[in-house]
């Protein structure tokens, strides 16, 4: 007689493997290097792909499922969000202004993540390598996605919201943003996921999402709170590809070593340069404040990436060069590129302001070795100038790094009171650089960073002016111009908060609100 | 000794997770902030199953951890019935 075995469930990591690796197939029609003809060509050696384990075991049934959960929760809660206006509870019209540079700034990244985790995904030959890939592109997607779907909402309110795309491959302070992910997608696939899988994704997003979303929901902006969490619950998963990917590198070879260790050197730099806008958006956009920069540095970055630097040593790993200087500039940061675009601040899809006096306090409490001595005259001073009519704009255009492409505003590494110029001839021509370690980056790949699309050059150029434009004109305006190119309506988007129509209809629409007039 | 972490969107369903992580890792410290709870661990952090499934009264599945997770950090190893997160040094 036929007795019925009830069948046994299979285990996480036998389903993992039959799900994954069980589902690859070697190529016969072609050879594996026609397949695969990126594989190679950075001088990584990879002897078994078979040695690569993806710890989180997700197959793609279970990950449509929780996807799927991510998605209806956070666009339930948008919904709500929006319905009851809730864009009025947040703390201060101020706040906005950080997410449009949220907008602008991050969410085209995500997009271009999506399209570098696709080709990075297409060229490993390695099945479980795939597979995380393609997960994580359809996460960037995601991404980009439900950032814009949730930021809409602002748009109907609020200016400067109103064209990030076309911002992103324009605007002057864009370029920053826009040209660290080219640099990375242009790389081959192993550098691109030392890049933003392990260094921009393990070491530093968390500064973000984790701290700056928190700051999210500390002043009443449900929106950003639900998607920040909701990517940064994918980034987890992210952030276990990149280190896994570099566990994986290192093992198959030692020749691999100098190769990786020469990008994580880059890349930290590159991806610490990248932040320091976020230094700015943390310690003066949130009216209610989480932590400063500062804290959370030496939360996610020291003590997290010195854990993680301290795991890696058993394979010859160090912590980057560019650490010493990283670990001075933590103290100046956010307010020297605060400082910077508040003079740039015609110039820019978001408005800026000088703290007021309570904010300053908390400055000088959190940054007690700098902010009073260093920082504090000028604010006060331009806080007067502003008050008196006499607000400052900065019009003369800023010298840029060739290599991070952030205007020359960072001091000398021991002297808060000097600027940091760096200056390399290459085939006859000069650059320029804002630190050592840019200088080096360049030094590395001439080639590449030659190319750079620099938003100063190219507006002396006269190649940021609308079609038409006749620059010789008499009462030709080339602010103007440049502003019109970005798509920018001067005199609402920009310029300081202070009598902006945003901070007008903010205080209007929130009064209504409460009474019944 | 190096700290793991793995930091939870702070809700109804991540209440019982917290609570579970808590009891079956003494030397974990939970920080809260804003919307959020990180929780920091010596050397060491373990998620099970088991606890949480007594707490919330049905069956559990780890990979539900997917839906609540902000961030974590270390090595990880996943099993059916343990999450855990490790440095090597
Ligand atoms: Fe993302
Ligand atoms: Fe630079």
């Amino acid at each position: 007689m036929d007795m019925q075995v009830p069948k046994k469930k299979l285990g996480l990591k036998e389903r993992y493997t039959l799900m994954t690796r069980d589902l690859a197939w070697d190529t016969s029609y072609q050879p594996k290097e026609k397949v695969y003809p990126y594989a190679d060509y950075e001088g990584i050696k990879i002897h078994d792909w078979d040695k690569w384990e993806d710890p989180f075991r997700l197959t793609m049934d279970a990950y449509w499922k929780y996807q799927a959960e991510k998605e209806r929760k956070l666009y339930a809660i948008i919904d709500a969000y929006s319905q009851s206006n809730g864009h009025l509870g947040v703390t201060d019209a101020r706040y906005l202004n950080a997410i449009k540079i949220f907008l602008t700034a991050v969410t085209p990244l995500e997009y271009m993540a999506h399209r570098g985790f696709a080709h990075a995904g297409r060229a490993f030959p390695g099945p479980g390598a795939r597979v995380a890939c393609m997960m994580q592109a359809i996460d960037e997607m995601r991404h980009a996605q439900t950032q814009i779907h949730s930021l809409s909402n602002y748009n109907k309110y609020y200016n400067g919201f109103h064209d990030a795309p076309h911002m992103y491959d324009r605007v002057w302070y864009l370029s920053v943003p826009k040209s660290f992910f080219d640099d990375a997608i242009t790389a081959g696939p192993f550098e691109f996921i030392v890049s933003v899988g392990f260094s921009f994704e393990y070491v530093l997003t968390n500064l973000l999402f984790v701290p700056f979303v928190s700051g999210a929901a500390y002043n009443g902006d449900m929106g950003t709170m639900t998607f920040g969490f909701s990517a940064q619950s994918d980034e987890a998963r992210h952030m276990t590809l990149g280190l896994e990917c570099i566990k994986f590198i290192l093992e198959q070879d030692p020749a691999n070593l100098p190769i990786v260790q020469r990008w994580i050197d880059k890349w930290t730099w590159r991806g610490v340069r990248l932040l320091s806008i976020v230094a700015m958006m943390m310690d003066y956009m949130l009216p209610k404040r989480v932590m400063s920069w500062k804290e959370a540095w030496e939360i996610y970055f020291e003590e997290n990436g010195g854990a993680l630097f301290k795991d890696l040593a058993r394979y010859g790993i160090r912590m980057p060069d560019c650490c010493e200087q990283i670990r001075q500039e933590k103290d100046h940061l956010s307010h020297q590129v605060w400082a910077a675009f508040y003079n740039y601040s015609a110039a820019t899809d978001f408005h800026t302001w000088m703290p007021d006096e309570d904010e300053m306090k908390w400055l000088s409490q959190k940054y007690p070795d700098t902010f009073d001595q260093h920082y504090r005259p000028r604010f006060e001073f331009w806080r007067e100038q502003q008050q008196k009519g006499n607000r400052f704009y900065n019009k003369t255009l800023p010298m840029l790094c060739q290599t991070c492409q952030i205007p020359m505003l960072f001091t000398e590494p021991g002297d808060p009171t000097k600027i940091c110029y760096r200056e390399r001839d290459y085939k006859g021509s000069k650059y320029h650089f804002c630190s050592d370690h840019c200088q080096h980056i360049f030094d590395n790949e001439p080639e590449k960073y030659v190319q750079a699309w620099l938003p100063v050059h190219q507006i002396y150029q006269g190649n940021c002016f609308p079609e038409g434009s006749d620059p010789t004109a008499p009462g030709f305006d080339p602010l103007a111009a440049v502003l019109e190119h970005y798509r920018l309506n001067a005199g609402r988007d920009n310029g300081d908060f202070e009598g902006s129509e945003d901070q007008r209809n903010f205080e209007a629409w929130r009064g209504m609100a409460k009474r019944n007039d | 000794m190096s700290k793991v972490f793995i930091a939870l969107q702070t809700n109804d369903d991540t209440r019982p997770i917290i609570e579970s992580i808590l009891a079956d890792n003494p030397h974990a410290l939970p920080v809260e902030s804003p919307a959020m709870v990180k929780i920091d661990a010596e050397g060491r952090l373990t998620v099970k199953r088991e606890s949480i499934s007594e707490r919330i009264g049905r069956e559990f599945d780890l990979q539900e951890l997917h839906t609540h997770l902000i961030s974590l950090s270390g090595h990880i190893d996943e099993s059916d019935d343990e999450f855990t997160l490790h440095w090597n040094d």
